[in-house]
């Protein structure tokens, strides 16, 4: 699957102010129903609520995408982004502030880069990640010449 | 515990340091750097480098890396453009002990790799075309300033 790559970057900057709006008020619902969003996306990122708002009222002002990407990228940090949510909600319904502070904290500065700069946390992280972790495994990009 | 006041500290704070370690990543994202290593010719040899290419632009790409195709459109065209040059991408994740072993960290991560197997520029993120064409051109004109002496030498005699 490839996407306009302008839906993944409006996501992130509507979410980077569902998250703000989070550490502002410790609504956890709002961290919860966020998560839910995440989880959309991840699923299936034509689906996920903000992309279709996207598609609805911003995309039709738009010239056509210049360039497509891979939904890998997105997805995975879709599921990222589900962790920090879904963490930040269960901390402030449990009653535990701070940590769902840091969870919605993580959540913002990630959203946050990724709709400015246009740089994909997970991304980056994701190969440093696995040269730790390990263990090689089969191709699954062609290795082209 | 006021969640308020401590969630505005929090989202300054953060937006304040985001903002810095952005526009850091911005900078360094794509720029191609010098560098100088001497990998061991067996890694290079497992990733299909070739010696004696003048010019080889080894690229490391995996399946999460958005920018991975954007980084092979650039250096396929510098390949194509320029006599000598060799565009190679690999998997990262099927060679993860060469990608220890050349410390790369993310993908794309591109290296130019001389003729000997050297080293000699590396870039993260979507190089720009113009910085590999120059990091490439030195590499280029040895190989042609070695023809020319010995074609130099074969005349005088």
């Amino acid at each position: 699957m490839l996407l306009d790559p302008r839906g993944p970057r409006f996501n992130a900057a509507v979410t980077a102010v569902v998250f703000a709006v989070v550490l502002l008020t410790g609504w956890w619902w709002l961290a919860l129903a966020q998560a839910v969003v995440f989880a959309i996306s991840a699923v299936d990122p034509r689906r996920g609520p903000y992309a279709l708002l996207f598609k609805a009222l911003v995309r039709p002002r738009l010239a056509p995408p210049t360039e497509l990407e891979p939904a890998a990228p997105f997805r995975f940090a879709q599921t990222l982004g589900l962790v920090f949510a879904g963490g930040a909600g269960v901390a402030f319904l449990a009653g535990a502030p701070t940590a769902g502070i840091v969870a919605a904290a993580f959540g913002l500065a990630a959203a946050f880069l990724n709709s400015v700069f246009g740089l994909c946390l997970g991304c980056e992280l994701y190969l440093g990640v696995r040269r730790m972790t390990g263990r090689a495994i089969p191709a699954r990009v062609p290795a082209t010449e | 515990m006021n969640v308020g006041s401590a969630g505005l500290i929090v989202v300054g704070a953060v937006l304040v340091a985001a903002t810095a370690f952005g526009l850091w990543w911005k900078r360094r994202d794509g720029r191609v750097r010098p560098v100088e290593a001497t990998p061991e010719a067996a890694i290079m040899t497992a990733l299909g480098v070739e010696p004696g290419v003048p010019a080889t632009l080894l690229q490391f790409s995996s399946a999460f890396c958005a920018p991975c195709r954007a980084t092979r459109r650039v250096l396929a065209d510098t390949a194509a453009t320029l006599e000598g040059v060799r565009h190679l991408e690999v998997d990262a994740e099927s060679h993860l002990d060469a990608v220890r072993a050349l410390d790369v960290w993310k993908t794309p991560t591109t290296l130019i790799v001389d003729a000997a197997g050297t080293v000699v520029h590396r870039a993260t993120g979507v190089p720009a075309k113009a910085q590999v064409v120059a990091a490439v051109a030195p590499l280029l004109t040895k190989r042609r300033a070695v023809d020319h002496g010995r074609l130099g030498s074969t005349l005088c005699r």
